[in-house]
């Protein structure tokens, strides 16, 4: 009898974990896709993707494609990296990265070569940039190596995002700026040209482009005291 | 030779990876707070840059552009491989880096500790896999033009590097507005580095 007991007492052989199952979007997930917008920017925050940013911010529309473009490889590549995770030995694995980042790479240049060919021109070698950009790397190392498929997934949308955002506002604002145009169409009128306004065609070169993101960062983190840095 | 002089100036001055392209500046930004460790990065760099160029140059050329593969016979000469070009060129890049890695931590274990994990990472620094698309871009004749091009760049990078450094250091005594401290003021200041270093732009070489 006691013996009996004993047995069944003994921790029984779990074969199946009726974990709670999480929704689609709960709060946690949500943030993944929230965070890198402000409080977590790839850019002005975690200091990540800035190389191939903003010389191709002169003009919005290229800044568009090239948000797209990120979202899409970012998504794609973080997902590959999530499935393979636990596949991949840990020494090799920046190389097994670059090369699926590589590809994605590829894909998103063939396609907008086939699709869009004067803004694949106009990008010239900053898609293919994109397999450096680290931000593409710096999550994949961070979060997608740890993480499960969908919230990588969501990771990746939610860095590109924030990724794209600020490219587009520096666009945005040179475009405004420089050229007094908005995607091409001219938004500032003809009446102030008359009155003697200019063109800021110092907005067009690379310099204002740094100081353009210097002066977002400030204006972050005005408004977010807590981002302000030691010292 | 004077041609060879003309681009190394060039791709030192007037087409500076990080004041005219940008490429680079996620270690540009996260190094650059000592001179010491900016000379170590700068110098893997410049070394990176200057053997990976010229060996795309020669992938490029005998592999993948259009063509490139006639030595191989005729039947090959229509062959295409340049959308192999991106993968081709991170997988040399990486090796190499690699190598450069094994070496500093052989000889320079000091610097190895400093560089931390910015040497592997030089692997997905823009400014090297920009050189060799650039390569590419340009069209070089020879691979000593290409040589010098990467070894140019090299420099320029490094020179962005150690001057950037050098003003960090300094600002850390001054009374910089609390929401531009670090990251904001540095954005700035590369600007009007960025700036200044746009009067190369009037040299015709």
């Amino acid at each position: 009898m006691s013996n009996k007991k004993k047995n069944t007492t003994k921790n029984p052989v779990i074969l199946f974990v009726a974990k709670e199952k999480e929704p689609l979007f709960s709060k946690k997930n949500r943030a993944l896709l929230s965070d890198p917008l402000d409080d977590n920017n790839p850019i002005t925050v975690q200091v990540l993707g800035i190389c191939s940013a903003l010389a191709i911010t002169v003009q919005l529309k290229p800044a568009i494609v090239m948000s797209l473009s990120v979202v899409a490889v970012m998504a794609a590549s973080n997902v590959i990296i999530s499935l393979l995770r636990n596949l991949v030995p840990n020494r090799i694995r920046i190389i097994v990265q670059l090369v699926v980042v590589a590809s994605m790479v590829i894909l998103v240049d063939q396609v907008l070569r086939a699709y869009a060919y004067d803004v694949s021109k106009e990008l010239s070698i900053f898609i293919g940039l994109i397999i450096t950009n680290c931000i593409v790397m710096g999550r994949l190392e961070a979060f997608a190596l740890g993480n499960g498929v969908w919230k990588s997934f969501l990771d990746g949308i939610g860095n590109a995002a924030g990724y794209g955002f600020i490219l587009i506002l520096v666009a945005f604002f040179r475009e405004l700026l420089g050229s007094g145009k908005l995607l091409g169409y001219q938004v500032i009128p003809d009446s102030f040209y008359e009155m003697g306004y200019e063109n800021n065609g110092l907005m067009l070169l690379s310099p204002m482009a740094l100081i353009t993101v210097g002066i977002i960062i400030w204006v972050q983190r005005a408004r977010n005291r807590k981002l302000i840095e030691k010292n | 030779m004077e041609a060879y002089f003309n681009l190394f100036v060039k791709s030192i001055f007037i087409e500076n990876m990080i004041f005219a392209y940008f490429l680079g500046m996620c270690s540009y930004l996260a190094v650059s707070k000592t001179v010491k460790t900016a000379v170590g990065l700068g110098f893997a760099v410049i070394f990176v840059l200057a053997i990976t160029v010229p060996i795309n140059f020669l992938l490029d050329n005998y592999l993948l552009k259009p063509g490139a593969l006639s030595w191989l016979g005729d039947e090959y000469a229509s062959v295409d491989l340049s959308f192999l070009s991106f993968i081709m060129f991170i997988a040399v890049i990486a090796s190499m880096v690699q190598l450069v890695e094994m070496i500093v931590e052989k000889f320079a274990p000091a610097l190895y500790g400093a560089l931390g994990i910015f040497l592997p990472l030089i692997a997905v620094n823009c400014a090297i896999l920009g050189g060799s698309l650039f390569m590419q871009q340009k069209d070089f004749a020879g691979i000593g033009e290409s040589a010098v091009y990467g070894l140019g760049s090299g420099i320029g990078w490094l020179l962005a590097i150690v001057a950037i450094a050098a003003i960090r250091e300094k600002i850390a005594y001054s009374n910089v507005p609390a929401p531009l401290r670090g990251l904001g003021i540095t954005f700035i200041i590369t600007g009007l580095m960025a700036l200044g270093f746009m009067s190369f732009m009037g040299i015709k070489l």
